[in-house]
């Protein structure tokens, strides 16, 4: 059992869901409220992630990450190191392919709220930040943690994009699920084995929270 | 200044072009068919909406003011909104959507008053209810009381009783006429029940595509239209065109067809004017035939309750009167196929000068390409 590259994706797991929460709550909500030309490009791209094959977007992103592009060659400038092959690399990539997993739920729960209730918010004297604090997020936390719970999840296990873009480097970029792999390529089956079972167990633990908390927790509505 | 100033204009996506005002104290009713602008108007009002052009002041501030590029948000607006679905908080309670409202109050002071407010409207037992728990005349209240929690400059009233049965409807048209006439602030209520306007408001203001046809105390705006498309909007059934014939020695007549038909007819209107008039219903006399100012086919008949109606066609083109008369068991109304004459007595014939302005004197009741959804997508959130 490589409890070192568990500890990884815990960690890379949580960054993402924090670093994505409020991205998720902004954008989604943007999404839920607004009009604006061009929605449709928006919310296709925030999808992509779903069904783009997870090597494609490995590529591009260390593409992006060469010192040839100019996001790669601002982080080397800013930080003395490359960025592919890093942790931070591998948040980042993060990050993207869980886009549509965090902003997705998040936006559902925000278009449930009928919109005049956010308009007597507004006639109420709320400012748009009070009536995000007061009247949004109380109707729509159950989507919020559903969009928090898939995001760590699809973390844990996402494989291709991470081998892409961090390689197998311990303790810097080797996920559970690339240690997985590596066992495997070592003919480890006992390692390989139990590490599956944890994830299976975690993603197992998950998905049924997300489900129970969609089924209990759905935003009220009016009757 | 004190009071409510509104001056709209623009010409699309919703056409509007109305200037009123409303006193303290007074109950303005915009009445008018869906798409007629009121809701729009009332959605300006509140700071939801941002027409092109305009200005709003409510007792004193300026609110709205296209020229100088001045538009207040509905949070920096002292204005209270009833809501037609009512638009309460789902996750408070009773008295915690009235203290979303009362964020101007120190945070220890915000409980007493909305108790206070429920109280006012009643409800002080059903505090601690969720709305999803209560009727909806008891979750109208709690909106009103919501309403009024922020000692708004301007109570705006969406539909408000739309959503409540008719019968309930009686006991809030009560409650909202006490607590209103105890508010010394300016009431705007959108309705399209003619009644409810004439029950609960002051004056009316008629709109229809975004314009005022008429603005006026009720009784008068239903009993004195001053167009045939306020005649229309006020539910008035036999418009008919004219034209103004003056004759020193037999006074004022309307020529109609072949006919010459005695009115009263205001002294504004000028010889020879093209002129729009119309004659109640009810107040239609059937003749012998030969005595009449008119004869017409029938092609409807209808007993509803105490009335008999009767649709006549006066050929040759598509014209027709609507004719009520009093059911009686005693004797049938004609039946459909019967020629029949009548006559329009002088004294319930109401002459309007027809308003040459395109489109004004050719509404089509149902039709208007004004969409008050437009509205409800360019939302301020």
């Amino acid at each position: 059992m490589d409890w070192t590259a568990l500890a990884l994706s815990f960690k890379l797991g949580a960054l993402t869901v924090a670093l994505l929460l409020p991205l998720g709550i902004g954008i989604g909500r943007l999404l839920a409220t607004r009009e604006f030309p061009g929605k449709g490009l928006v919310e296709a791209l925030i999808a992509l992630p779903l069904i783009l094959p997870p090597t494609v977007l490995g590529y591009y992103l260390l593409v992006a990450f060469g010192r040839a592009a100019p996001l790669g060659a601002l982080w080397q400038s800013v930080f003395g190191h490359p960025l592919a092959f890093s942790f931070e690399g591998l948040l980042f990539a993060s990050l993207l392919f869980n886009l549509p997993f965090a902003i997705q739920p998040i936006q559902r729960g925000f278009e449930a709220i009928a919109p005049d209730i956010r308009e007597a918010a507004a006639c109420c004297g709320l400012r748009p930040l009070a009536v995000l604090a007061r009247v949004d997020l109380p109707l729509a936390w159950p989507s919020v943690l559903t969009a928090m719970v898939l995001s760590f999840a699809h973390t844990l296990g996402e494989f291709g994009v991470v081998l892409m873009v961090g390689g197998n480097i311990p303790g810097e970029t080797r996920t559970v699920a690339i240690a997985i792999y590596d066992r495997v390529q070592a003919f480890d089956n006992t390692a390989a084995g139990i590490m599956s079972a944890v994830l299976l167990a975690i993603s197992l633990l998950t998905i049924a929270l997300s489900f129970a908390l969609g089924r209990r927790l759905l935003p009220p509505r009016r009757p | 200044m004190s009071g409510l100033s509104v001056r709209l204009e623009q010409a699309g996506p919703i056409p509007l072009a109305v200037a009123f005002g409303a006193a303290p104290g007074e109950l303005l009713a915009l009445f008018g068919p869906s798409g007629s602008g009121k809701s729009t108007i009332l959605r300006a009002i509140a700071g939801l909406y941002r027409p092109r052009s305009g200005h709003i002041t409510a007792n004193g501030a300026v609110w709205f003011d296209a020229a100088r590029d001045r538009f207040l948000p509905p949070w920096q607006r002292r204005v209270g909104l009833v809501f037609q679905s009512y638009a309460l908080f789902p996750h408070l309670s009773a008295l915690g959507n009235v203290m979303v409202a009362l964020g101007h109050l120190p945070r220890a002071a915000r409980r007493r008053r909305a108790e206070e407010l429920l109280e006012q409207v009643h409800l002080a037992a059903l505090a601690e209810r969720r709305p999803a728990t209560l009727s909806g005349g008891e979750q109208q209240r709690v909106a009103l009381a919501r309403a009024l929690a922020r000692e708004p400059h301007v109570l705006l009233l969406d539909e408000p009783f739309s959503a409540v049965d008719r019968s309930r409807r009686e006991s809030l048209y009560r409650e909202l006429a006490h607590i209103r006439h105890r508010l010394a602030i300016p009431a705007v209520l959108v309705t399209h029940d003619l009644e409810e306007a004439r029950l609960l408001a002051d004056r009316i203001c008629l709109l229809d595509h975004g314009r005022i046809l008429q603005d006026g105390p009720p009784a008068e705006v239903v009993a004195r239209p001053v167009s045939a498309a306020a005649a229309r909007t006020v539910g008035h059934r036999n418009i008919l065109p004219g034209r103004l014939v003056r004759d020193p020695g037999s006074g004022a007549r309307i020529a109609w067809r072949d006919r010459l038909l005695a009115a009263e007819v205001p002294r504004s209107i000028p010889d020879g004017a093209a002129v729009d008039w119309t004659i109640p219903p009810h107040a239609v006399e059937l003749v012998s035939s030969g005595a009449g100012d008119a004869t017409g086919t029938v092609i409807e008949r209808l007993r509803l309750g105490e009335t008999d109606i009767l649709r006549l066609a006066l050929g040759p083109d598509d014209a027709t009167l609507t004719v009520h008369l009093p059911a009686a068991a005693a004797h049938e109304a004609p039946p459909p196929g019967t020629r029949i004459a009548c006559r329009f007595p002088a004294a319930a014939i109401h002459v309007m000068l027809r308003n040459e302005l395109p489109g004004t004197d050719a509404v089509d009741d149902d039709g208007g390409g004004m969409d008050e959804t437009g509205a409800r997508n360019a939302r301020i959130s």
